[in-house]
């Protein structure tokens, strides 16, 4: 026996890119909007990230995660939405069909659109294929945080961590707030991926910092005992720890996406596929945040959301052009990934970037082309994790039948 | 026939030593032929050791030994399940498998497989041409040359069965200890005085079930073991859900002299596996995962199923198979001392284990009589399988803790409620799937953790986070 609900707009995820989305489509007189979240409490991410820089942009100070969740969703009741937590969308179908579990029993949902907020999680020890021993405290960042927040215990007392993206600055600085102290950070690479001033932070702690540096094997039959580390020479060095923290590689969270047939995947990106307005290859459906890419910033999913909202609000007054006519954007390695991954001939302004990733430092000269000449071009030096911006709204690449994006090969 | 007289106050008719997939097959069939039995379980949990990390094949025997005990065991041990399983509430995953060729090698095995299958009765399995297996499989790679059919070789849950076995023997009467070690014993004609990491306990009949430790549990008590144990590990790579499409069949390498090979299927919960690897070492208790032998089997995966090679992966782990120095069975049977090993079940005991533990029986019978039990509990366990209804899907469970499995809090609680209760983390994962998805606990890790409490040796938690 299931319960039916139609509404206009359905949000999946209260994070800060569906909270944003959805205040920004009842502000443009969307009427029915219902966000659906599957945690007890909406906010998202932000919710176990005790700590600023949040809000800056949004609303002109800086506030801790928790804060800043809890002023998304106020903004959003205010604008009424219709959030409904402990909903989870078990399955999409075509056209906007949802369904979910509640634990007052199942609910299918129809909806004129659907929008995909579900966010982006770090990477975890298995899909690492890191070797070793499966002991109790191999962790990501999200679990130490609401571990530390939500739930009240330390889930170890001296970790290793793992990675030098910005978040594992959200970790030491966790870590620090709680008394628990890690012996060292460790980074793959020969530089810190996250900006210099930022780095200095862990070595500020206190904490010794291990550039060109792998996690070999992790060793405990119970518990974490210790790790074994690979220097740059390869040599093999052994650490003692209770604990290993496994920070950044996000990878989005699609895989509603992935289980639905006729929603695109882009195994790049690790997103749903979808064009300038953040429609999706079933034009019912839309996706925003963190869902399309790892990772940006709560701001940015925030601003994103907004963006999105404004489409579909288009979309739903006939006013938006549909799918028919696309400009597919290819990459070449290095570069890792493009969001959005296609474009509507259209001069209808969408999402006013194009958004990339390289999957390792390079210098040269970043390059869009139609097939037979360049339309952009950019030289410098660019880095892994760090944005990549390629600003649309030149004609020419509308009318290429496909843009290629990639490195000038050196003369 | 002899008859062991009257049973002493605290003396067990039977204690069982080791809580794999073997043991608890062998509690369930002693207790309901009616003897008073003991598990014994040195671990936290059951499924400490080769039993947590398997295939989860239910082999139909088309490639066992002919006329070999394992044979015999793993056709009993199959059709018993396909017989109980519905009222224990385990599932059946019908798959069918398809033993599929690679190369002129390959291929010129196929007919030799057939016909060992038809010598061991499983007449069902033929030869199906390139085009079949393509037509029943679409997604493999299209270098495939051939295969055989085996239309009844499915897959199970390697976790639930096991615990429902022992769970109905507890039903039944049986007890079960665990954190029970057992390091010693006497033999003084009538029974057996075992001394265990929890005091002394009495049986009449010993039945060792302890798998990678059969043959130290021999030296500990017998003074001799018979066999000796070569730890042969076997390493995993499950991806996610989303896999699943793409392939139906259980996919089989055509057998190699020394294992299976390697292995593609979907499992119970809805994910896709590759694996194992063979791998010999000496270590019994260390089941490390390698990086490198994960990307090898992430390649030969993707080389048969070329789309694996865009799904993430969900999951890894490693087995290790209790080998002996030889293939067979090692059964130790001593009716004087009161002494039966069930030993060196290696690579095929999820399937055999209720055969074995009726062989077992069989055995033992010839010395001793108990009046089989009238009308035996058969009790249910919670269905963790992804094609069968789960929790979630009924209302009332108040909250899903883990999202990419779908686990609700009253599955955990009624986990953490039942007659065997999880004694470790993995128990739990092994129970109710948490922490068991794609996010291997980045959500709810915390939350399961909190949910556990203090129940659990080795909780994730060092102690209460106080801010600084
Ligand atoms: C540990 C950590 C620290 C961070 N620190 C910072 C920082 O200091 N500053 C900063 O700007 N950014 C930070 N970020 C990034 C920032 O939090 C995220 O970018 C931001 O939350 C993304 O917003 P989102 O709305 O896209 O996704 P999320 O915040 O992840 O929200 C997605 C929501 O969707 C819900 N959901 C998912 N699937 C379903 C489903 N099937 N049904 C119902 N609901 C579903 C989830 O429960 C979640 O609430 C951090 C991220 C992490 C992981
Ligand atoms: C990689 C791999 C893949 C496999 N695939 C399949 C498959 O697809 N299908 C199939 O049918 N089979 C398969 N198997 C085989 C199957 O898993 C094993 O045959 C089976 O688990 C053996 O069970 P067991 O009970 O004999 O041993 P174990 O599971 O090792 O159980 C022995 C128990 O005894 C305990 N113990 C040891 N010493 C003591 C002591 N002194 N006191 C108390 N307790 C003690 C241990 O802690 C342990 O829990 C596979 C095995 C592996 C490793």
């Amino acid at each position: 026996m299931s319960t039916e609900l139609d509404c206009d707009v359905a949000v999946i995820g209260a994070g800060p890119a569906g909270l944003a989305a959805a205040t920004a489509l009842r502000q443009a007189g969307v009427n029915r909007v219902l966000v659906f979240e599957r945690e007890p409490e909406a906010g998202g991410i932000p919710r176990h990230c005790a700590h600023p820089p949040y809000g800056v942009r949004e609303y002109g100070r800086l506030m801790t995660g928790p804060r800043y969740a809890r002023r998304n969703v106020a903004a959003a009741e205010a604008a009424g939405v219709d959030i409904r937590t402990r909903h989870t969308v078990v399955a999409l179908h075509p056209g906007g069909g949802l369904d979910l579990a509640t634990p007052d029993g199942a609910l299918r949902v129809t909806a004129r659109r659907v929008l995909l907020t579900t966010g982006a999680r770090e990477t975890p020890r298995s899909a690492r294929l890191i070797s070793g021993d499966r002991p109790v405290g191999v962790i990501n960042t999200a679990t130490l945080q609401s571990a530390l927040y939500l739930e009240h215990f330390k889930p170890f007392e001296a970790p290793v961590i793992v990675g030098t993206e910005l978040v594992s600055l959200s970790a030491v600085m966790s870590c620090r707030r709680a008394g628990i102290r890690p012996v060292a950070v460790i980074e793959p690479n020969p530089r810190p991926t996250a900006r210099w001033p930022l780095t200095l932070f862990p070595r500020l702690c206190g904490i010794p910092v291990h550039l060109n540096t792998t996690l070999a094997g992790i060793a405990g039959r119970q518990r974490v005992e210790g790790v074994q580390l690979a220097g740059p020479d390869g040599s093999l060095s052994t650490l003692a720890c209770d604990g290993v923290l496994l920070t950044g590689r996000f990878t989005s969270e699609s895989s509603l996406a992935r289980l639905a047939p006729h929603l695109a995947v882009d195994t790049a990106s690790s997103g749903p596929v979808v064009d300038q307005y953040g429609r999706c290859s079933d034009p019912a459906y839309y996706a925003a945040g963190n869902v399309l890419r790892p990772i940006e910033t709560a701001g940015w999913s925030w601003r994103e959301g907004r963006a999105v909202a404004g489409f579909i609000a288009a979309d739903l007054a006939y006013d938006l052009p549909g799918p028919d006519e696309l400009v597919p954007v290819r990459v070449a390695s290095p570069v890792k990934y493009c969001v959005p991954q296609r474009l509507v001939r259209s001069a209808r302004p969408g999402l006013a970037e194009l958004q990339l990733r390289v999957t390792e430092p390079v210098r040269g000269t970043l390059t869009v082309s139609d097939g037979t000449r360049p339309l952009w071009r950019a030289s410098g030096a660019f880095l892994p994790e760090r944005r990549i911006r390629i600003p649309l709204g030149d004609p020419a690449f509308l009318r290429a039948p496909a843009l290629d994006i990639g490195f000038e090969s050196p003369p | 026939m002899e008859s062991r007289g009257e049973r002493s106050e605290g003396l067990y008719d039977v204690a069982v030593i080791g809580g794999g997939v073997v043991g608890c097959a062998v509690a369930r069939r002693f207790t309901l032929e009616g003897a008073r039995v003991v598990l014994l379980e040195k671990a936290p949990d059951i499924l400490a050791g080769a039993s947590k990390g398997n295939s989860a094949i239910l082999h139909t025997g088309f490639d066992a030994p002919e006329g070999s005990l394992e044979l015999a065991c793993m056709q009993a041990g199959y059709t018993e399940y396909r017989a109980i399983h519905e009222s224990l509430n385990l599932p059946l995953l019908t798959t069918g498998a398809i033993v599929a060729a690679w190369n002129e090698h390959d291929e010129a095995e196929l007919d030799a497989i057939v016909a060992r299958a038809h010598a061991n009765g499983v007449d069902n399995v033929r030869r199906i041409d390139r085009a079949e297996v393509l037509a029943r499989e679409p997604q493999l790679n299209p270098a495939v040359r051939g295969g055989v059919l085996v239309p009844d070789e499915h897959v199970i849950d390697p976790w639930s069965a096991p615990l429902a076995y022992l769970t109905q023997a507890m039903a039944n009467g049986a007890e079960v200890r665990r954190d029970c070690e057992v390091t010693g014993g006497a033999f003084d004609g009538a029974a057996w005085q075992l001394d265990t990491s929890r005091g002394r306990i009495a049986a009449a009949q010993v039945i060792n079930c302890a798998g990678l430790y059969g043959d130290v549990v021999e030296q500990r008590l017998l003074g001799e073991a018979h066999m000796q144990i070569r730890p042969r590990k076997g390493q995993f790579v499950v991806f996610d859900k989303a896999a699943a499409a793409l392939v139906d069949h259980i996919l089989l390498p055509v057998p190699q002299p020394r294992t299976k090979g390697v292995v593609v299927t979907r499992t119970a919960y809805g994910n896709v596996l590759v694996g194992p690897t063979a791998e010999e070492q000496d270590d019994r208790e260390h089941a490390r995962v390698d990086h490198d032998t994960l990307e090898a089997l992430i390649a030969a995966g993707a080389e048969r199923l070329p789309a694996l090679a865009d799904m993430p992966v969900t999951a890894v782990y490693a087995g290790l198979r209790p080998a002996t120095e030889d293939k067979e069975y090692r059964i130790r049977h001593e009716p004087a001392r009161h002494w039966l090993t069930l030993g060196g079940v290696r690579s095929t005991g999820l399937t055999a284990a209720l055969g074995i533990a009726a062989h077992a029986y069989a055995l033992y019978r010839e010395y001793v009589e108990h009046q089989p039990l009238a009308s035996p509990v058969t009790p249910w366990v919670p269905n963790i399988a992804e094609h069968r209804p789960r929790d979630w899907q009924a209302a009332g469970y108040g909250e899903i803790v883990c999202h990419c499995e779908l686990v609700t809090r009253r599955e955990i609680e009624a986990a953490l409620a039942s007659s065997l209760p999880p004694g470790d983390i993995g128990g739990l994962k092994r129970r109710t799937r948490a922490c068991m998805g794609r996010c291997q606990g980045f959500y709810c890790g915390a939350r399961v953790a909190q949910i556990a409490g203090d129940a659990l040796a080795t909780p994730l938690s060092t102690g209460a986070a106080h801010e600084h």
